[in-house]
């Protein structure tokens, strides 16, 4: 059934493929307006770390600019371009039009509304409570609530008008994560019932579903999707994915009380965590191997095709990251890592190594697909191996640095000792900063060639073979 | 459509029971935790400054969560359930860039040194990376009656006038100074750590220590060169009490804090505060020592026993 998925749009007219491609592009350039804003402000605090003086004055802080900075990733860039390449996935693989380009623009329109009056009310220290992914005021996170909600209504209904009974599993992905990112806005948003420690519990599971329930499926739906289009063969094991699917579905959520381990929490609501958290390598290493067997055999492709770069890196994140922080949920070593800068390090192997890598991808894949035109080899070139080798630096020194910094108080040195020990490491975190930031402005670059740019006259290895599965 | 609605139905229901039963009715129990022995509401004052605190997003740096680890010890005692009962939203925290504030309002009592410091940090603590929060000052010509300016050291002051804090920094530090730990029992209460301190190395004084812990404990308002800031934290070179024979006076003070300390005729307005209960018999010694014998001071060294008896006059 999977075999012949990416070789049903053939029959659509010419309009309804115009209004996909337009809300694709739409997405797509929105989400990397949110990149490059957002990785900005990363930019611009990873050096207050360096030169606490830099940027003085209220609107500019750290602690204002910070919940910007994680929130405009989140919310802006990761979402938008997330649910762009979602409604072109659902459609595609469902051989059927999108059910409303109407609606995907009012969604678009929420999405953008929601990440601008965020940033602009976190800026003026409207911050709803320091409660991490959550700090934009209510009435902000309910518009993003209404773009989710729509967002599900218009995927649910253009995979209902697919041409075969069979659901490709990529929309598993896409729509499951939509839908239950609902619940978890409206668990995040009632105010009603989380006071003191309770609000706690439920700051543990909304800042781990927030990232894992939303950013993670929808980022595997796009793997599984722009894989075996790349490479033109069927994924290595349906099954598996499904599996995958329904064993992330119910450990996922038991798990995000590892963020307050030796807290006041209670000690079983700690300890069920850490034990889910190391029933998540099923669905962690079944995905990312059913990718890996998917690609066996093939790497030599990977040297023709950025794309399939973007993506490989996102497995093999997948893989990493995901491992990472199964071993951060022991207790053993969160005793060093814990509040400690491994912990962003860790966060930005995922989010970034991931999650943006796997859009990235899917982007550069499909968005050529859409529009008929072309990013251009050495643009793509630039963007993957800056993105590639300034993400390591960064990961890199903050992993170092937060376990020096974690064995610095386990020492019992007095604290300011973590804060100069972490100096040299806060140096090569602004230089892997840079480069990723540098990266972005490729992507912007490449983004808008191939949105608006002029129609391809070159054709690399994968529209080639777009075209082949085309016919 | 069945098989669309089997996915995407079925999944949420699922996600749905998940999340009510590891958010929603965990919430719901752990809201309704009493408050603590002596957990009091804060004051309006106290509510006005933990507003600036979310607005500045202070909590990204330093956390509100004292963990049952060894390295967590310096911080206070380990974070009770019934500590948070009046503290929404919480301020735990994820990040410890800056050090744990559960209980500074008692580790640093003195507002006059968190004004400085919020100032700009590094007028005090001159590695610090916290930002300058100078924008919660006013420089004004001459403070108004009844404010007193803040006594910065002599590179940070402003050309003219001189700096008094807003509403909003009085606000802040009243609610830092808020931030107490209360005994969790009256067991605890009674009990120091001086029970449980390591014996009194062989030889007496432990020179590195007695820097790293006058680094830890002392250094932020006597400085590293132990001449403190004019005005704010009296100079311990060259003191009386530090250079007299008779340590009595010094292990006192260490031990019990100071107010209204009268030094070289100047009275200074910080209190002290009291490091009985954060540190051992051993390592008062150690500190004590250190300062006797650095920065050209002469005073004769101190041994844990006699920290240890000085204690128990206290009792």
């Amino acid at each position: 059934m999977q075999t012949d998925v990416t070789a049903r749009h053939s029959s659509l007219a010419d309009g309804d493929n115009h209004s996909l491609s337009s809300v694709f592009c739409a997405y797509t350039a929105t989400a990397t307006l949110w990149l490059l804003f957002a990785t900005g402000v990363g930019l611009l605090i990873a050096y207050k770390f360096g030169a606490p003086e830099f940027g003085s004055g209220a609107w500019l802080t750290f602690g204002r600019l910070r919940p910007i900075h994680t929130n405009a990733t989140f919310y802006g860039f990761a979402s938008i371009a997330l649910v762009g390449l979602g409604y072109y996935i659902a459609a595609r693989s469902s051989g059927a039009k999108l059910y409303s380009a109407t609606l995907a623009w009012i969604g678009l329109v929420f999405f953008n509304l929601a990440a601008l009056l965020g940033t602009i009310a976190l800026d003026l220290g409207y911050n709803d409570g320091n409660l991490e992914y959550r700090e934009w005021p209510w009435w902000i996170r309910l518009i993003f609530l209404a773009a989710l909600v729509v967002t599900a209504w218009n995927l649910i209904c253009t995979v209902a008008r697919r041409s075969n009974e069979d659901i490709y599993l990529s929309n598993w992905y896409i729509i499951g994560g939509t839908l239950w990112t609902c619940i978890i806005a409206v668990v995040g948003v009632v105010p009603w019932y989380q006071y003191g420690l309770g609000q706690v519990a439920v700051s543990g599971f909304y800042m781990h579903n927030a990232v894992g329930m939303w950013f993670t499926p929808l980022a595997l739906g796009t793997i599984y999707y722009t894989l075996p289009k790349l490479l033109n063969r069927p994924i290595y094991s349906y099954a598996l994915g499904i599996f995958a699917f329904w064993t992330n579905l119910v450990f996922y959520p038991i798990i995000g009380a590892h963020h307050f381990l030796f807290s006041p929490l209670p000690w079983w609501f700690q300890t069920i965590a850490i034990v889910f958290s190391v029933a998540m390598l099923v669905p962690v290493w079944g995905g990312s191997s059913n990718f890996l067997l998917t690609m066996r055999g093939r790497t030599g492709d990977m040297m023709h095709s950025y794309p399939l770069m973007f993506i490989f890196v996102g497995v093999m994140s997948y893989l990493i990251g995901s491992t990472q922080g199964t071993l951060e949920a022991f207790r053993s070593l969160q005793e060093v890592w814990h509040l400690t800068n491994f912990t962003v390090g860790h966060s930005h192997m995922t989010m970034y190594g991931i999650i943006a890598f796997a859009i990235w991808g899917g982007v550069y894949a499909l968005l050529p697909l859409a529009t008929g035109k072309q990013a251009g080899q050495l643009g793509m070139a630039l963007h993957f191996w800056m993105a590639l080798v300034g993400c390591f630096i960064y990961v890199m020194s903050l992993s170092i640095g937060g376990t020096i910094q974690g064995l610095d108080w386990m020492h019992g040195l007095p604290f300011i000792q973590s804060v100069v020990d972490m100096q040299g490491y806060y140096v090569w975190r602004g230089v892997g900063g840079s480069l990723m930031f540098l990266s972005h402005i490729v992507f912007g670059w490449n983004v808008w060639r191939m949105c608006y740019g002029p129609t391809a006259a070159i054709s690399p290895l994968e529209s080639l073979r777009a075209e082949e599965t085309v016919a | 459509v069945n098989k669309l609605v089997l996915i995407a139905g079925g999944s949420t229901l699922v996600y749905a029971c998940l999340a009510w039963t590891m958010a929603v009715l965990p919430g719901i129990e752990l809201s309704r935790v009493p408050p603590g022995p002596g957990v009091q509401p804060l004051t309006v004052l106290q509510s006005e400054g933990r507003e600036v605190y979310v607005a500045s997003g202070c909590s990204y740096c330093h956390t509100q969560q004292v963990r049952p680890l060894n390295q967590d010890k310096v911080f206070g005692r380990p974070s009770a359930e019934g500590d948070f009962t009046y503290q929404t939203p919480e301020l735990l925290g994820s990040e410890r860039t800056g050090p744990d504030l559960t209980n500074i309002g008692m580790r640093q009592p003195s507002s006059v040194w968190q004004y400085i410091h919020l100032y700009n940090p590094r007028a005090v603590v001159p590695e610090s990376i916290m930002p300058s929060f100078n924008w919660m000052f006013h420089v004004v010509d001459r403070a108004p009656a009844g404010v007193t300016p803040v006594p910065l050291p002599k590179a940070y002051t402003p050309a003219h006038g001189v700096v008094v804090p807003s509403h909003e920094a009085e606000a802040l530090i009243a609610y830092l100074a808020s931030l107490k730990q209360m005994p969790v029992s009256e067991a605890e209460a009674a009990s120091a750590p001086a029970s449980a301190s390591p014996a009194a190395p062989v030889g007496g004084y432990d020179a590195a220590k007695g820097a790293a812990l006058f680094t830890a404990n002392c250094s932020a308002c006597h400085q590293a060169s132990g001449e403190g800031l004019p005005g704010a934290f009296p100079s311990l070179k060259g003191d009386a009490v530090v250079n007299k024979d008779d340590a009595t006076k010094h292990i006192e003070v260490v031990l019990n804090g100071l107010h209204d300390a009268k030094v070289g005729g100047v009275v200074y307005a910080s209190p002290m505060p009291p490091f009985a209960g954060v540190l051992s018999d051993a390592e008062v010694a150690d500190i004590i020592d250190y300062e006797r014998s650095s920065w050209g001071n002469h005073g004769k060294a101190v041994i844990a026993a006699q920290v240890a008896a000085e204690r128990g006059k206290a009792k």
